[in-house]
């Protein structure tokens, strides 16, 4: 914290922390300020007399009905929620075996491969999709959520593991030595010791790796077609925004409920995120 | 039963030797210290008596089975790690129990065991709480009672007393004596600090650079030092060497150099007749050093300014100017000495050591 006088913490601390805030959460309050307004007030002319885009005095819920009403956002947010529990848990899975043992097998070439773990996820995933396409095409699972559920996995088991990996070995060695001496074997070490000692991390990858495809977009966008098909992010821009006219109102609103479920992970393991983030684990 | 026996015990990573031919034979009941200075092979010779880390060439057996191909858990030992290594997640009674369980012991057998480990180590109280609640001592206890709960037939330690603080530390060695004289189980004790090794181990392992340099019990080590390093590692302050000529006067022996000369005992001349005209290292502990007085008369005296006073309250540390060298003296509390002081002092030369200067070994 910042000594001295009082002026001194608030032209150094409150006033730049509070412009931040406005900075960061400005988007969120647009999105709610303009699911909420009425069509007559979204499409009046920036010189009109009674222009006002940041506030509403005739809040509506028209735009949210439209949304469940008329278009298949339900099931948008069904198929988010499935492709991204789905990928999440396969990619945990396999992230915290493959950790672990790079972290703690010393096996020939473990250093290279975890490094080359991480490359592969370096590579962007506006290259990747095209042959990736091709592999959904020849397995005929095109336009059907296994299409993401098996893909997604390409990004975020490497970021699973290199995660995990880091958590790993700020576990101390000797907590898994002292497990094997006592009885346990490697699998029983890893199992009783380990994992439940590495919660915090394996809750961050986990939380990390949903919203990391809850809000994927170009492979959603590419390997599904039909409307029922589709996720939030994708069905919310290719339904909401015709040709060139934006619904406004429905976008935000679709936006703004898309990005609840993601808030509402980050809040409730926040304790948990922030503490697998800073490593927690002390002998 | 818990004898084991390092036959030929070595160790390499890649290039680096770490452990030397290393051949031990631990009695049942034994306390035996491993002790020397860090990267000396002590850790990695306990860890290899574990089965943590893999034998390069030799064989470890306890009871006359050979165990290097077991896996840890099958060695019936129990470790205590520096750090403690307690399970975080769990409490102190889990911490104690996972062994038992693991093994599959029954719950009643289970409960009794822990209690009955608790109570010798003084946490009955603590049972239901988590590692992170407990203080340092408190978790070296748990660490010790999660050992003593499987009734193993050898307890290795590896530095366990090195978190603790000074007062804690002295207060867990005299705990851990008592706990092996309770129990009689064979121990092996890894330690940097010499004082642990002499106050603990009925036999004291001395290595460096992966090499045993002796093997015995603590008296032995301080009144007879096989070389020049054992001598400086055991006993504190450590022990004062001088390079020094031998030459021959009047049929008995002297040792000199620019600012001693030393007529040489005839029980020590016996032993360096070979060494006329050859340099030799001289070592005399602090303690056999006195402020001359008349009755020193037939002891061996040279001169020496003292340089610093360390005032200990039960005796005073001397740090001497002496020709060219440094020594210390450890004297009297009554002593009146100061600062840059000239003082005559006397050495007990009975008890003398010898080292030769190439080899370093005693002669």
């Amino acid at each position: 914290m910042i000594e001295g006088a009082r002026w001194r913490k608030w032209a150094f601390f409150y006033l730049p922390m509070a412009l931040f805030l406005l900075f960061l959460l400005f988007p969120f309050y647009w999105m709610v300020i303009t699911s909420v307004r009425p069509d007559g007030e979204l499409y009046r002319p920036w010189n009109s007399i009674n222009y006002n885009p940041f506030w509403t005095w005739k809040p509506t819920w028209d735009h949210v009905r439209y949304l469940f009403e008329e278009t298949l956002f339900a099931s948008w947010l069904w198929n988010t929620t499935f492709i991204a529990l789905a990928s999440t848990a396969i990619s945990l899975v396999c992230g915290v075996f493959a950790g672990y043992a790079l972290s703690r097998l010393n096996f020939p070439f473990a250093g290279s491969l975890g490094t080359g773990i991480f490359i592969t996820y370096l590579v962007p995933q506006t290259l990747l999709f095209i042959p990736l396409a091709e592999i959904i095409r020849n397995y005929r699972l095109g336009d059907t959520p296994w299409s993401l559920i098996l893909t997604y996995p390409t990004f975020l088991i490497p970021f699973c593991t290199w995660l995990m990996m880091g958590y790993f070995k700020a576990v101390p060695k000797e907590l898994e030595e002292c497990a094997r001496i006592d009885g346990a074997s490697r699998w029983q070490a890893m199992l009783y010791i380990v994992i439940p000692v590495a919660i915090p991390g394996i809750l961050s990858a986990g939380i990390f790796a949903f919203t990391l495809s809850w809000n994927e977009f170009i492979y959603a966008l590419v390997f599904l077609s039909s409307p029922e098909q589709k996720t939030v992010p994708v069905g919310v821009t290719s339904e909401l925004i015709r040709g060139d006219v934006f619904f406004w109102g429905p976008l935000m609103a679709g936006a703004l409920l898309g990005s609840i479920p993601v808030a509402i992970a980050y809040s409730f393991f926040v304790e948990h995120y922030v503490a697998g983030l800073t490593g927690s684990v002390k002998g | 039963m818990g004898q084991v026996v390092l036959k030929g015990i070595n160790k390499f990573y890649d290039s680096v030797h770490a452990v030397r031919d290393v051949n031990l034979q631990i009695r049942d009941k034994e306390f035996v210290v491993l002790v020397g200075p860090s990267g000396c092979g002590k850790t990695t010779t306990l860890r290899m008596i574990a089965g943590l880390e893999a034998i390069s060439s030799g064989d470890i057996s306890i009871d006359g089975n050979v165990i290097n191909e077991l896996a840890p858990m099958d060695r019936d030992i129990a470790m205590v790690f520096q750090n403690y290594a307690l399970y975080p997640h769990m409490s102190v009674y889990d911490n104690m129990a996972f062994g038992l369980k693991m093994r599959k012991f029954g719950r009643p057998e289970i409960e009794k065991r822990v209690r009955e480990a608790a109570d010798i180590l003084g946490i009955g109280e603590l049972l239901m709480r988590k590692p992170r609640q407990l203080s340092g001592g408190q978790r070296q206890r748990v660490a010790l009672g999660r050992a003593i709960v499987r009734h193993p037939r050898v307890f290795l330690f590896d530095e366990p007393l090195s978190n603790l603080d000074a007062k804690l530390r002295v207060q867990m060695r005299v705990e851990l004596k008592k706990l092996h004289l309770r129990l009689g189980t064979t121990a092996i004790y890894v330690t940097h600090d010499q004082v642990e090794a002499m106050t603990l181990g009925d036999r004291v392992v001395v290595m460096k650079d992966g090499v045993v340099q002796q093997v015995g019990e603590p008296l032995e080590l301080y009144n007879q030092p096989a070389n020049k390093f054992v001598a400086g590692f055991i006993g504190s302050p450590a022990m004062n060497f001088a390079a020094v000529t031998v030459t021959e006067a009047n049929g008995s022996l002297i040792a000199e150099n620019s600012g001693l000369r030393i007529k040489l005992p005839d029980e020590t001349a016996q032993r360096l007749r070979g060494h006329i005209g050859h340099e030799v290292t001289l070592g005399v502990r602090p303690e056999d050093l006195t402020v001359a007085g008349t009755a020193d008369l037939d002891h061996p005296c040279f001169d020496a300014v003292i340089e610093v006073v360390e005032q200990l309250g039960s005796e005073i540390l001397l740090d001497m100017k002496v020709g060219e060298g440094v020594m210390v003296a450890c004297v009297e509390p009554t002593a009146r000495v100061k600062v840059r002081d000239k003082l005559r002092v006397a050495m007990r030369s009975s008890r003398l050591h010898v080292f030769d200067a190439k080899t370093e070994a005693a002669i």
